[in-house]
C-alpha cells in the first residue's frame, strides 16, 4: 500500500464506510418517526417520542464513534479482549438472574428508565477475542485444539444467550462460521451445518416433505451438475424432482380420500425413492470409484436422518410444553391473541407498499398499530409501506455496499488481527440483516432481533457503532503507518 | 494463504449477493407480482371488527341449563369519524346523561394522539331494546355504532360462588396470561368460570374490512379469505343437581354455614351450598354489585365450603373410632365409663347424662365424650410404638388417608387442606417431651388442632357410605371436548379395612333410627324407610354459640347420597344441621318432604342475628 508515513484524517479514514454508517442511521431515524407518527403530527425531535429518543442515542452513539477514532489506541482493543471477553460473560450470566421478564426474555438491565441488554455487546467482545486467537501466527483452525478454542469462544456466549431466550440473538453466532471458513475451516463443513440448520428449520415451519426436497435438490447439485457430469441422466433426475415438487398437490386433488392410494402419503412416495437413489449412488460411486457419489449418498441418508428424527423427536418424545418453547422460539405459534399472524401484517405492510411506496408518513398499515413492534424489530415494515420497493432495494444496496466494503478493506489489511475481525463485523451485520429482512418477509420465522442502524434502540445502536467503528480505526491506523 | 484466502472471500462475497438477491426477490414479489398484499393505491387501509365467541353454557347433572347467555350492546365510538351530533339526543336514546357523553368525548379528545382510528368502548352491556332505537337514528352520529357482545345469563338461581363470575380483564390479569387476552376481553375470575375458562372461553375470531381515505369502510378484504371465525368455547356439564341445589341454598338462607352433598361411588359434587352466597342476578353484572358484595360483612364471596377450616366436633369421633379398631386398641366389646366425661387430675373432659358404661356402638350413638377420649388415649399409648411422637404420627398418616390434613384435589380453584396435628407441632410448642395424651386430649372429639373443610367432612360421610373408600369430590363432568383429570376416577383407599367400617356404621344407624327417647341423638333426623345413617357434632366456636354439625349418608346398604351439614353458631348438631341434611337426602331421594312442619322450621329460621360477624 505506498509508502505513506502519516496520512491525515481525510485519507487515512474509509469515507465511504463512515457514509454509509450515516446513511442508514438517518434513514432508520426518518422511518422511525414514519412508524411512531400517529395523525397527530409531532416534531421529529419530540422526546416523548421514539424519535426523540433516537436522536439523542444517534447523537451519543456518534460521540463514541469520535471517541474510538480518536481518543482511543486501535492496540488497545487486542490488548485487552480477554478482559473485556469476560466481563461481558459475566454480565450475560448476571442478567439472567436480575433482570425483569420481557416477553419471555431475561436479557435487559434496567437501571431507572435506562436499558440495556449485555447480549449486544458480546458480540463486540466475540469478535475481538476470536480475532486475538485466530490472528496468532501458529494457529491452524484445522488443528483441533486451536478449532476447539475457537468454538468455546463463539459457544459460551451463544448458550448463555439462549439460556436467556434470546433465539434472535444466539443465531447471530452461527454468522462466525463465515469467519472460520475463511480463516481455512473446511467448506464442505460449512456447507453441511447450513444445509442441517436450514433442514431442521424447514421441517418444523413448512414440512418433512419441503425439507427432503431440499435435501435431494441440493444433493443432487453437488453429485451430478457441479462436477460436471450433467448427461441424461442429470436431466432426467431435474424432471423427476419438478414433478416430486407437484406432488402432494396432484395427491389432494385427485386420490379420493377413502381409497387405498389416499394411505400412501406422498412422504413415503419420496422416502422410497430417496432410498433407490442413495442404493444407485452408493453401488455406482463404489464400482465407478466415484468417492464424491459415495459421499453424497452418506450426506442423502445423514439428511433423511435429521429429517425424521426431527420431526420424530418434536412430536412423539418432547413434553408439551417444550414443543411449545420450542413453537414460540421459531415463531411457529406466536401469536395466539387471534389477530392474524404478526408477519401477515408485516407481510401486508410490505406489500401493499408496491413500487414506489406510499409516501414519506403516508403509510396506513403502520400507524394503526397493527404490526407490532414497528419502530424496532419490525422497521423494515415502514420501509416497504412508505418507500415501496425502491426503498427496500436502497436499503438492502446500502447494507450489501457496507459489508462489501467491510470484506474488501479487510482483505487488504496486513495485519490478521483487523482481517479477522473485520470479517466478524462483516458477519454479524450479515446475520442479522438476513434475519430481520426474511423474518419481515416469511422467509424466516419471526425471530425477535433488531435491523443494525435501523432500528429503534440505544443498546443496539450503540452496539453497532462500536463495532463498525473499532474496525474503521484498525484499518484506519494501518493505512496511517503503512 | 493469500489466494486461497481471495477465494475464500470471493465465495462470501458471492454469498452475499445470493443473498441479497434472495431477499429483494422476495420483496418484488410481494411488492410487485403478487396483489394478494395489496390494498390498492388509494391508502386504503384494514379495519380488524373483533368477534367475540360465546361462552360454553353450563349444564347440571340432568342436562337443565344452570348458565347460559345472553346478547348485549357496547357502544364503540371512532373518535376520529365523530362529526359535530346532537348530545342531548344520543344521551336519552342510551338511556344515559349528556354530561357522561360529554365527558367521555372529552376524554377522547385529550388522548387523541393515542387513539388514532381506533375504537374506544363508550358503553358497556346495553340491553337489546335500547340499542334496537339507537340503531334507528344510527346515520345521525356518524363514528358510534354498537357491537354484539354476549353476557352471562341465569335461568335457575343455582350455585351463586360456586359457578363464580365472568368480568372484564384488568392489565393485571393481561399481565398474568401473557399473549392470551386483551383490554376488552372477559374471563371467568372465580368458580367453574375461571377453573374452566380455558374450555368455557372459546377462540376469537375477525373479520377484516377495507378502509378507504375518507375512513368509510368499503368492502371485506379479499372477500373474507384471511378472515378468522370465532370458535365458541365448550360446553360444560357440572355434576351439581340444579334443583337439589337450589333446595339447599333455601334450606341454608338466613344462616352461615355450607351444606355439601356428594353421591360417594363417583365423588361427584350434587349440591354445595355456602351461606350466605351471591345471587345470581348480581352475577353477570358483577361489576355494578362488586362494592356491595365487598363491603358485606358476610363475606358472600368466600367459599366457605372449600375455602373455611372449621372444627369437625363429634363427627371427628368416627374417624378415631375406626382408627382405633384397626389398630386393635379397641374392639367392639369394651366398655368405659363416663361420669359426664372424662376426669384427669383435677381436670375434666365433660360429656352429657347417659348411662354408662359404653361399648362402641353405643357411644357413637350417643355421641360420648368420655368413651372417645380412651379410645384415642389407647390408640397414642399404644405398646407398638416408641413414644407418644411416633403413635400421634402414625394416627396423623390414618387420618391423612380420610382426605383430612391435605388438600384432597377437588377441581375448585381455591380449595383449603385444613389442618391435622403432628408430633413436630406439639414439640415445638412443649418441648420435646413436654406434651402427653391429656395435653391433646381435645383431639379425641375434634377439637383443638384439628381443621377441616366442610367439604372433607362431607367427603367423610362419603368414605362411610363407601365403607373405605373415597373418590376425589369435583365438580366438573367428562363430556364431548371436555377432559377432567384420570385421578377423579380412582379409588382412594383409608389406612382401614371395610369391615371395621360396619360395625361403626352400625352406629351411625342407630343414632338416627334407634327411636326417640333412647339416647340416640340424631333421631330427628329419621326419614321411614331411607335407612339414614349419620353422626351429629357440636364444635365449640370461639365467636359465640357452638357449631352445629351433621354428616349422613343413605339408604345405609346402598348409597346414593353422602351429605355434610355445617351451620355457624347454630347450637347442637341436631338441632339445625341434622334437620337440614336430612330433609336434603328426603328431597333427593324421595323427591319431596313427608315432614312440612320441620321443613318449615328449617325455611324460616334465621340464624343470622347469633353470628358474630368477620371484620
Amino acid at each position: 500500500m505506498g509508502n505513506f508515513s502519516d496520512r491525515g484524517v481525510k485519507q487515512s479514514i474509509d469515507w465511504k464506510l463512515v457514509i454509509s454508517y450515516l446513511l442508514l442511521i438517518l434513514i432508520g431515524w426518518v422511518n422511525i418517526y414514519a412508524s411512531v407518527h400517529s395523525s397527530e403530527p409531532s416534531s421529529i425531535f419530540d422526546f416523548s417520542v421514539r424519535s426523540g429518543k433516537q436522536f439523542v442515542w444517534i447523537l451519543t452513539a456518534m460521540g463514541l464513534a469520535l471517541i474510538i477514532l480518536f481518543a482511543i489506541n486501535p492496540r488497545f482493543w487486542e490488548s485487552s479482549a480477554l478482559p473485556l471477553y469476560l466481563f461481558v460473560l459475566v454480565l450475560l450470566m448476571v442478567v439472567i438472574f436480575v433482570s425483569k421478564d420481557v416477553k419471555g426474555s431475561h436479557s435487559w438491565f434496567e437501571f431507572g428508565p435506562v436499558k440495556f441488554q449485555p447480549a449486544e455487546i458480546s458480540k463486540i467482545s466475540t469478535s475481538l477475542l476470536l480475532a486475538t486467537l485466530m490472528s496468532q501466527t501458529n494457529y491452524r483452525i484445522t488443528r483441533l485444539k486451536d478449532f476447539l478454542m475457537t468454538a468455546l469462544i463463539i459457544g459460551v456466549p451463544m448458550l448463555v444467550i439462549l439460556a436467556e431466550s434470546e433465539t434472535g440473538s444466539a443465531l447471530v453466532y452461527v454468522g462466525f462460521l463465515f469467519v472460520m471458513y475463511r480463516e481455512g475451516f473446511s467448506g464442505w463443513w460449512l456447507f453441511s451445518i447450513i444445509l442441517a440448520v436450514a433442514l431442521f428449520i424447514l421441517t418444523l415451519t413448512a414440512s418433512p416433505y419441503v425439507s427432503l426436497l431440499v435435501l435431494i435438490g441440493v444433493i443432487l447439485i453437488t453429485t451430478i451438475i457441479i462436477p460436471g457430469r450433467m448427461g441424461v441422466v442429470g436431466w432426467i433426475d431435474l424432471g423427476i424432482l419438478t414433478l416430486l415438487c407437484l406432488l402432494p398437490w396432484v395427491f389432494g386433488k385427485t386420490v379420493p380420500e377413502e381409497s387405498f392410494l389416499a394411505k400412501v402419503k406422498p412422504l413415503y412416495i419420496l422416502l422410497g425413492i430417496c432410498l433407490c437413489v442413495v442404493a444407485t449412488m452408493l453401488v455406482r460411486g463404489y464400482r465407478e470409484r466415484k468417492r464424491y457419489l459415495s459421499m453424497g449418498a452418506l450426506g442423502l441418508i445423514a439428511g433423511i436422518a435429521l429429517v425424521f428424527s426431527t420431526e420424530f423427536i418434536f412430536n412423539n418424545i418432547l413434553q408439551d410444553h417444550q414443543r411449545k418453547r420450542i413453537e414460540v422460539l421459531l415463531g411457529m405459534k406466536e401469536d395466539p391473541s387471534g389477530v392474524g399472524y404478526n408477519v401477515n401484517q408485516s407481510m401486508i405492510a410490505i406489500g401493499s407498499g408496491g413500487f414506489s411506496g406510499k409516501g414519506f408518513l403516508n403509510g396506513t398499515q403502520t400507524t394503526f398499530g397493527f404490526v407490532p413492534e414497528q419502530s424496532t424489530d419490525f422497521i423494515f415494515c415502514t420501509v416497504g409501506e412508505e418507500w415501496g420497493f425502491l426503498g427496500c432495494l436502497v436499503v438492502i444496496f446500502l447494507y450489501v455496499f457496507m459489508i462489501w466494503r467491510i470484506v474488501i478493506d479487510a482483505e487488504k489489511s496486513r495485519e490478521s488481527f483487523t482481517r479477522i475481525y473485520g470479517y466478524c463485523v462483516a458477519s454479524c451485520i450479515f446475520m442479522h440483516l438476513f434475519i430481520n429482512i426474511g423474518m419481515t418477509i416469511g422467509l424466516m420465522p419471526v425471530i425477535g432481533i433488531p435491523l443494525p442502524l435501523l432500528s429503534y434502540g440505544g443498546s443496539s445502536l450503540w452496539a453497532f457503532t462500536i463495532l463498525i467503528f473499532i474496525f474503521i480505526a484498525l484499518y484506519r491506523q494501518e493505512k496511517k503507518y503503512y | 494463504m493469500t489466494t486461497e484466502g481471495n477465494n475464500r472471500s470471493r465465495v462470501l462475497l458471492i454469498g452475499l449477493l445470493i443473498v441479497a438477491v434472495i431477499l429483494l426477490a422476495k420483496l418484488f414479489y410481494i411488492q410487485i407480482v403478487d396483489d394478494k398484499y395489496k390494498i390498492n393505491a388509494s391508502n386504503n387501509s384494514m379495519v380488524y371488527d373483533m368477534i367475540y365467541p360465546t361462552r360454553g353454557i353450563i349444564y347440571d347433572r340432568n342436562g337443565k341449563i344452570i348458565v347460559s347467555n345472553k346478547v348485549t350492546y357496547d357502544i364503540l365510538v371512532t373518535p376520529r369519524e365523530v362529526t359535530q351530533f346532537d348530545t342531548l339526543l344520543l344521551a336519552s336514546v342510551l338511556e344515559t346523561t349528556p354530561e357522561f357523553i360529554r365527558e367521555k368525548m372529552a376524554e377522547y379528545s385529550r388522548n387523541k394522539k393515542k387513539i388514532g382510528y381506533q375504537s374506544m368502548v363508550m358503553l358497556k352491556q346495553i340491553k337489546p331494546e335500547t340499542y334496537m332505537k339507537f340503531a334507528e337514528i344510527q346515520y345521525n352520529f356518524p363514528g358510534f355504532r354498537g357491537q354484539v357482545r354476549s353476557i352471562r345469563d341465569y335461568p335457575v338461581n343455582a350455585g351463586g360462588n360456586l359457578l363464580g363470575y365472568v368480568s372484564e380483564v384488568d392489565q393485571k390479569y393481561i399481565d398474568d396470561h401473557p399473549g392470551e387476552y386483551r383490554p376488552g376481553d372477559y374471563a371467568g375470575k372465580t368458580g367453574i368460570e375461571a377453573a374452566r375458562e380455558k374450555d368455557l372461553r372459546g377462540e376469537k375470531g375477525y373479520h377484516i374490512y377495507l378502509r378507504n381515505s375518507r375512513n368509510q369502510i368499503e368492502r371485506r378484504y379479499k372477500d373474507g379469505e384471511m378472515d378468522k371465525e370465532a370458535v365458541p368455547g365448550h360446553d360444560i356439564v357440572t355434576t351439581i343437581d340444579a334443583d337439589l341445589q337450589q333446595y339447599g341454598q333455601q334450606l341454608m338462607k338466613n344462616k352461615v354455614g355450607s351444606l355439601v352433598a356428594i353421591e360417594p361411588k363417583t365423588g361427584e359434587i350434587l349440591s354445595l351450598v355456602s351461606s350466605p352466597g351471591v345471587d345470581v342476578s348480581m352475577l353477570a353484572d358483577i361489576s355494578q354489585h362488586y362494592n356491595e358484595i365487598i363491603k358485606d360483612p358476610h363475606k358472600p364471596m368466600f367459599n366457605r365450603a372449600v375455602q373455611a377450616p372449621y372444627p369437625p366436633g363429634s363427627v371427628f369421633k368416627l374417624v378415631n373410632g375406626l382408627i382405633g379398631l384397626q389398630e386393635g386398641t379397641l374392639n367392639m366389646d369394651m366398655a368405659y365409663p363416663c361420669y359426664q366425661g372424662y376426669h384427669f387430675g383435677s381436670h375434666k373432659l365433660g360429656c352429657h347424662n347417659h348411662r354408662s358404661p359404653l361399648k362402641l356402638e353405643e357411644a357413637i350413638m350417643m355421641s360420648c365424650n368420655g368413651f372417645f377420649c380412651y379410645v384415642l388415649r389407647n390408640i397414642l399409648e399404644n405398646k407398638k410404638y416408641k413414644n407418644i411422637d411416633e403413635a400421634l404420627d402414625k394416627w396423623n398418616e390414618y387420618v391423612q388417608s380420610f382426605g383430612f390434613g391435605h388438600k384432597l384435589g377437588s377441581d375448585f380453584p381455591a380449595e383449603l387442606g385444613g389442618t391435622l396435628p403432628t408430633s413436630k407441632l406439639y414439640n415445638k410448642r412443649y418441648g420435646k417431651g413436654g406434651w402427653k395424651f391429656t395435653t391433646i386430649i381435645s383431639i379425641s372429639i375434634g377439637q383443638g388442632e384439628v381443621g377441616v373443610t366442610p367439604l372433607q367432612i362431607a367427603n367423610l360421610a362419603a368414605i362411610m357410605a363407601n365403607r373405605g373408600w373415597y373418590k376425589i369430590p369435583h365438580i366438573v363432568k367428562a363430556s364431548e371436548g371436555v377432559e377432567i383429570e384420570p385421578k377423579y376416577y380412582d379409588r382412594q383407599y383409608t389406612m382401614v379395612d371395610t369391615t371395621n367400617f360396619k360395625k361403626v356404621i352400625r352406629g351411625m344407624w342407630r343414632a338416627v333410627n334407634n327411636g326417640p327417647g333412647t339416647g340416640c341423638t340424631a333421631a330427628i333426623a329419621e326419614v321411614k324407610g331411607l335407612d339414614i345413617c349419620g353422626k351429629t357434632g357440636t364444635a365449640q366456636n370461639p365467636r359465640g354459640a357452638d357449631n352445629s354439625v351433621f354428616i349422613c349418608f343413605a339408604p345405609m346398604d346402598d348409597p346414593k347420597i353422602a351429605v355434610a351439614a355445617y351451620v355457624e353458631n347454630a347450637g347442637f348438631g341436631a338441632t339445625w344441621a341434622a334437620p337440614i341434611a336430612s330433609l336434603l337426602i328426603e328431597k333427593y331421594l324421595n323427591g319431596e318432604t313427608s315432614r312440612p312442619d320441620l321443613e318449615n322450621r328449617v325455611l324460616q329460621g334465621d340464624l343470622m342475628s347469633r353470628v358474630k360477624t368477620y371484620n
